[in-house]
């Protein structure tokens, strides 16, 4: 990764232009589906089927429409490069990414203006937007609660900005051994799909510790999902074993 | 030439040829909201001089049907009910059937396994489809190169003109220009044989009959057009097939006659011959970013079983399904991720039906005493396991597993 900062040259500005090149070259990395994220993008597909399939079915949307989710707030917890937000964006959501590196919201920022995303992008935190009171139709929470801190206080804070009659999809990866070997062992080790230490499986959350909060906080839990890598076809799809990635979906009663 | 051309489109297609036309409709009927743009060498009414036919198998029939086309078709389509199979000599009198496909007398109710349609008929109705979706079709231009950047590819056209394009796709046939430009290399290798095509009108109906003969000096197909007419589809060696392009109109007829035979009565030549040189084509690669091959541009093979058209039209239906199911997820149609998926979905099978194709041809375009004795035992075989043989029908008719839905008969 460049890392070499050359002196802003002034041009009237207070933009550092050597501050874009960084970020823009970032943008790249995030958005080259060849790349270092290629198995994010890999992924996308199979979650954003999801997302979108169980948007429409909850708030009785056409998938096959132009723009489905039209009108729809959704909050994009730990939002990266805006992977999941410039889609859901192009399928009409008014989408909200946050995440709490400034610099993945810089590099969101310059890659929806390059593609015309319409995406609001805010370098900020769960718990301080929860403060505020602040609600949306959809909370999005994933591949983000197996690197928090405190997963109760952090499901918790994004439970309480599901409005009445929302929905709120938490996807990470499960605490079992066939985790440590599929999610880690193979994933950083063998196939080096994700650089090493990645994840911790200390941190891997099982999903009685994401249910737990979120029917405290009032919601109900609907279903759990399993999402599972098809190393002959060389694609995520969705399966009943939730023993290594998995998606769980929950609602708020109106 | 249109009077504006868009500086950005979602898809471009290079070639107006049926795989060309048949994916812009299917994108555009599926996904009205993208813009498709379709650059043809030829000028609009080129394909009006074309008097060949093509068979479209069941599969591609529902496609065409989902689409929309189909019933502007019927009436100039020939439904082929019944197919035999020989292997014989040039000069045998009698020809026993090896192998016979399908019922001639309907008593199955089922639906024909093919239709002859004219291509005028059928490049027509595609073109008609397609300024009805709202598809921009330039005509009298080429892709004169193109370079992927990280948002889209940069289309320079051979009248000057950029067009910026999140996906081009390249349905300009075997001898792809657009491929090589990408860098795609292929596996090619010539048959030294040729296919001649023509019209010939016959005294007595054929009744829906479809036959293919294999002489030694390759297959010898006919196949039932409207009328008392068949389409031939007749493979020489290249020097035979070169001297009876040559030769008068009744030598040719002559040439013709011991092959066709007289059980329809008397024969005419009813139109123009081509000859088009035989041999097996397939890309090493079928994507790059933001470029995708479909059609003979990806595979060509030998008209043996007649199929190269309808690999074509899978293409065309996987492609389109592919990009319109990425579309509806807010994804790039032209990133890699996207592209991988339909090249996944028609390597396999395309291959499979080059080296079948190849297969049949080493085994039968010859007069090899035993190898003669072999085929006559095999033909005997497929013919007398009806499992087999229904395997074979369903494959052309495109019910095997892992069909795009537009061969299905399903929308997108």
């Amino acid at each position: 990764m460049p890392s070499a900062r050359r002196k802003p040259i002034y041009d009237g500005s207070t933009v550092d232009q050597s501050e874009i090149d960084h970020f823009s070259s970032l943008a790249q990395e995030w958005w080259n589906p060849d790349g270092k994220f290629k198995p994010l993008h890999k992924f996308n597909p199979v979650r954003l089927t999801y997302i979108r399939d169980t948007l429409c079915s909850h708030f009785g949307r056409d998938p096959k429409a132009v723009r489905p989710l039209s009108g729809i707030t959704i909050l994009d917890i730990g939002c990266g490069g805006g992977l999941l937000c410039e889609p859901l964006a192009k399928m009409g959501a008014t989408v909200t990414g946050v995440d709490a590196s400034e610099t993945n919201i810089e590099v969101a920022r310059l890659h929806a203006e390059q593609s015309g995303a319409e995406v609001e992008y805010r370098a900020t935190n769960a718990e301080t937007m929860a403060a505020n009171g602040e609600k949306f139709d959809v909370v999005l929470n994933m591949e983000v609660v197996e690197h928090v801190a405190d997963v109760d206080v952090f499901v918790t804070a994004c439970a309480k900005m599901v409005k009445p009659g929302g929905l709120t999809i938490v996807a990470t990866i499960n605490r079992t051994f066939k985790a440590k070997a599929l999610a880690i062992f193979m994933a950083e080790n063998v196939l080096r799909w994700l650089p090493r230490g990645t994840h911790q499986f200390e941190k891997l959350v099982k999903p009685e510790e994401i249910a737990g909060p979120l029917e405290t906080d009032g919601m109900d839990i609907i279903e759990t999902t399993g999402v599972f890598y098809n190393p002959i076809s060389d694609s995520w799809n969705r399966s009943n074993d939730t023993d290594v990635n998995y998606m769980m979906l929950a609602s708020r009663p109106a | 030439m249109a009077d504006e051309l868009p500086q950005r489109v979602d898809c471009l297609i290079a070639g107006g040829g049926y795989v060309g036309l048949s994916t812009a409709v299917a994108v555009s009927a599926s996904a009205p909201h993208l813009r498709i743009m379709l650059v043809d060498a030829a000028p609009r009414d080129a394909m009006h001089k074309d008097e060949r036919a093509s068979a479209i198998a069941a599969a591609a029939r529902r496609m065409l049907e989902q689409l929309g086309i189909w019933h502007g078709l019927e009436e100039d389509a020939q439904p082929i009910t019944e197919m035999i199979v020989t292997d014989s000599r040039t000069n045998d009198a009698i020809r026993p059937v090896f192998l016979t496909f399908g019922d001639a007398s309907g008593a199955s109710g089922e639906a024909p396994f093919a239709h002859m349609v004219p291509n005028k008929a059928l490049v027509t109705a595609l073109r008609a489809k397609a300024d009805e979706t709202n598809v921009i079709q330039l005509h009298g231009d080429t892709v004169a190169g193109f370079e992927p950047t990280a948002s889209s590819m940069k289309v320079i056209l051979g009248s000057g003109a950029v067009v910026e394009t999140a996906l081009l796709v390249a349905a300009d046939g075997v001898r792809s220009k657009l491929r090589d430009l990408a860098g795609i290399k292929t596996v090619h290798w010539a048959y030294d044989q040729m296919g001649i095509v023509t019209t010939v009108a016959h005294e007595r109906p054929h009744e829906g009959r479809a036959e293919e003969h294999f002489l030694p000096g390759g297959p010898f197909a006919t196949l039932p057009l409207k009328g008392n007419r068949s389409s031939l589809v007749w493979t020489e060696p290249t020097g035979n097939a070169k001297r009876l392009m040559e030769t008068d109109e009744f030598t040719f007829e002559l040439e013709l006659e011991r092959r066709f035979g007289h059980k329809l009565g008397e024969i005419e030549v009813a139109g123009p011959r081509k000859a088009f040189p035989l041999g097996l084509t397939q890309a090493r690669d079928f994507v790059k970013p933001r470029f995708a091959l479909v059609g003979d541009a990806a595979h060509g093979i030998h008209p043996i079983a007649g199929q190269g058209l309808n690999l074509g039209f899978k293409d065309a239906a996987a492609l389109a399904q592919t990009v319109v199911e990425a579309d509806r997820l807010g994804l790039d149609i032209g990133s890699s991720i996207t592209l991988e998926r339909y090249e996944r979905w028609r390597r396999f099978d395309t291959v499979q039906m080059g080296v079948v194709t190849d297969v049949l041809n080493r085994l039968f375009s010859n007069d090899i005493g035993p190898l003669r004795q072999l085929r006559t035992i095999g033909l005997g075989i497929v013919d007398r396991l009806p499992s087999l043989k229904r395997r074979f029908i369903d494959q052309a008719a495109g019910r095997g597993n892992g069909n795009p839905a537009l061969l299905r008969g399903e929308a997108i």
